[in-house]
């Protein structure tokens, strides 16, 4: 009986040819139908169209040296001006001899994340809570200056890629415990706690950032007494920081209505505190699920931290434009405005494979896709 | 014994305005930080305010922060710049966040007085114009009956390109744009016939054309648009200040002196008019609250008021923009210094 049911092994024969290869590729996913056809071709042309004068245009008649737009051909990228004003994209106009600091600052912070990427490492929370209380300050002390024999440079002098990460760097790493913060207020059950959640939740995320921005710079400074100046960076960063928190609020609240009641109930059951189940039990889970939620917004903030042009700081993309207004350099925007969207596009290429990354480790248990 | 009380009432009257220079507390504030701040345009101007290659600020509205440096501390490298856009500019003086605004901005009577500023004088007379190909011949804004026009919308650009054209009988067809680039862009393309926007824009949008040659700004002014240096209200001594230092640029400019020869003419001029200005003669100084040689100063350290123009502006630098309305009164322009007495 059980021989008759057990099938024999079939033959193993080798594809069907017309089904392999990159010819028979094309012919099933750009040929396989008419308008298949016509679209594939359409879409080639519009491609020869744009692309070859772009390549013609950024690389093939493209001047690579000079020190004015005099020096660069006609018809072609001008990217002597990424060249000659490298050293402002990256750190605005921070002075020449004191960009070192930077630097360094930003050497430690790479070196002292190393050991949270380690896959062996133990206790990388603490690792990384203790990085987030000693590191500001000396990043600080690095950029600003004034204290151990370090010249002391002003935050207007702050700019490009340099200031652009600060403000992004400032905002993610305090809207996110900021966001948990709201988003557990907002479903807490004392009332003043909720009011006080949810009032600030709508009110900051009823109004654009650039209103919160300039508030900060606009009407701040008249209500303060007369000769007290708020420096500007930091009113910058705090709206940002507020506002980003807002947004950060309700992702997390999005996780934390994912995780079902009697995971509540279970670690109420076991005896545990309100922060001891949050910390044990809700928020591991809360937060693994809203991970795309929080890098959306990451992004968003990354991108959004542009806006600070309009109150006189020069982020990356300022810098980009207030270099174009150079007699020596006039006309020449799109090489400036393409490098700093490849600026902005690389760091935020860079998040969002690291999150899919982070995704996939911690969703090996219950790969879901 | 007339003669005598007269003296004393005159020496009174000095001393008085001696106390009264020395009082200003904005110049006492800048004296003790050490440098004026001075407030410019963040998102740069071409030719009024931009950086370098070297990080260093600088323009034609850079120079006069200089100037009232050099006039201060002989030293025209103590200005610390305080970008500002154009909605914060006035906030940033009237909190006392800057000391002079110089920052290419308007001359109205609604800032004069309900925003409680000061303008000390005009040092660029801009004012709308046009630009049109030169393969269209047209020499006058008179000959652009029938025109298409492209214009930003919602600017008083768009308000007085309207005006000028009703009050000459003209027809046009209006093409709008919600921002500038796009504007030029079409302009560009030969979407419409003629761009209108002020005269110093119109010079440094034709820099970036590919074929700058094959573009003319046409002679006609069509608005008023004074430029100049704006101080909070209240301070007079300071506004006497900066309002003296530009006059200084523009003195310097009708007799001749140049950062060149200015150490050259303070020690052998004869002509009474140079050696008032450059603190030979007179205490002109001492009524302002500055050193003796504060003209000397701006004029060795930044140069006179040509100089100034011809280094940012002028027809040897990308903009190419002529003298116009901003030549000396004794050209045809509308540049004039009251009198050094």
């Amino acid at each position: 009986m059980a021989e008759a049911v057990r099938p024999r092994p079939s033959e193993v024969l080798p594809p069907v040819t017309e089904r392999i290869g990159p010819l028979a590729w094309l012919r099933h996913n750009l040929f396989s139908t008419w308008y298949d056809t016509l679209l594939t071709l359409v879409v080639l042309w519009l491609l020869y169209v744009t692309l070859v004068p772009f390549f013609e245009w950024a690389v093939l008649n493209a001047t690579l040296s000079g020190e004015s737009k005099d020096d660069c051909a006609p018809g072609g990228a001008c990217w002597a001006l990424i060249r000659v004003r490298f050293g402002q994209y990256m750190f605005g106009l921070y002075p020449d001899s004191e960009r070192w600091r930077v630097v360094l600052a930003f050497a430690i912070l790479v070196a002292a994340m190393v050991p949270l990427f380690l896959p062996r490492m133990k206790r990388r929370i603490a690792w990384a809570v203790a990085l987030i209380l000693w590191y500001p300050p000396v990043a600080y002390v690095l950029f600003a200056g004034g204290w151990f024999g370090l010249e002391p440079v002003e935050t207007a002098n702050w700019g490009g890629l340099f200031l652009t990460l600060v403000i992004a760097g400032v905002g993610i790493t305090t809207s996110l415990p900021l966001g948990i913060l709201l988003a557990l207020g907002r479903r807490s059950e004392m009332p003043t706690v909720r009011a006080v959640c949810i009032v600030f939740i709508e009110v900051v995320r009823g109004v654009p950032l650039v209103t919160v921005l300039f508030m900060a710079s606009v009407m701040l400074p008249l209500f303060l007494p007369p000769g007290v100046t708020i420096d500007k960076l930091l009113r910058a960063l705090v709206g940002v920081s507020l506002f980003a928190s807002a947004y950060m609020a309700e992702v997390v609240r999005g996780g934390l209505q994912a995780i079902p009641k009697g995971q509540y109930e279970a670690a109420m059951a076991l005896g545990l505190s309100y922060w001891q189940m949050m910390r044990l039990v809700v928020l591991p889970q809360a937060l693994r699920l809203v991970i795309p939620g929080i890098v959306n917004t990451f992004i968003g903030l990354f991108k959004d931290t542009s806006l600070v042009t309009i109150i006189g700081l020069y982020d990356l993309l300022g810098m980009a434009r207030l270099i174009t207004t150079d007699p020596a350099w006039l006309g020449r925007h799109a090489e400036s405005y393409l490098f700093a969207a490849f600026g902005f596009w690389v760091f935020c290429f860079a998040m969002s494979r690291y999150s899919m990354y982070v995704e996939k480790v911690l969703a090996a248990g219950r790969e879901r896709r | 014994m007339r003669i005598t009380t007269l003296a004393l009432a005159g020496a009174f009257a000095l001393a008085g305005i001696g106390t009264a220079a020395a009082a200003s507390p904005t110049l006492e504030a800048v004296k003790k930080n050490g440098f004026v701040r001075c407030g410019v345009n963040a998102s740069g101007l071409p030719g009024f305010a931009t950086v370098d290659d070297q990080g260093n600020w600088s323009g034609f509205d850079v120079d006069f922060c200089k100037a009232v440096a050099a006039a201060i501390f002989g030293d025209a490298s103590k200005v610390k710049y305080v970008p500002l856009s154009a909605k914060e500019r006035f906030t940033a003086l009237q909190s006392g966040e800057i000391d002079v605004l110089i920052r290419n901005t308007t001359w109205t009577l609604a800032r004069d007085t309900a925003l409680g500023l000061d303008f000390v004088g005009v040092n660029y007379y801009d004012g709308q114009g046009f630009m049109v190909p030169k393969a269209l011949g047209v020499k006058s804004a008179l000959e652009l009956d029938g025109a298409s026009v492209c214009v930003q919308t919602g600017t008083t650009t768009e308000r007085n390109l309207a005006d000028y054209f009703r009050k000459h009988n003209m027809k046009y067809e209006p093409v709008v744009f919600e921002s500038s680039n796009e504007a030029i862009a079409a302009f560009q393309a030969g979407r419409c016939d003629v761009f209108t926007t002020d005269r110093s824009g119109l010079y440094a949008e034709r820099t970036r054309f590919s074929n700058p040659d094959d573009w003319v700004i046409l002679p006609e002014v069509i608005s008023k648009e004074p430029l100049g240096p704006v101080v909070r209200h209240g301070d007079n001594e300071w506004g006497d200040i900066v309002r003296w230092v530009f006059y200084a640029t523009l003195e310097a400019e009708e007799y001749g002196v140049t950062s060149g020869n200015v150490d050259e003419l303070r020690a052998n001029s004869d002509d009474p008019a140079v050696r008032r200005l450059l603190g030979v003669e007179e205490k002109f100084g001492e009524y302002l609250g500055l050193p003796q040689d504060w003209a000397y100063q701006v004029i060795k350290q930044v140069g006179n008021y040509g100089e100034i123009f011809e280094r940012n502006l002028g027809m040897g630098t990308p903009l190419g923009i002529e003298r116009g309305l901003n030549d000396l009164w004794t050209r045809g322009g509308l540049q004039y210094a009251m009198p050094f007495r």
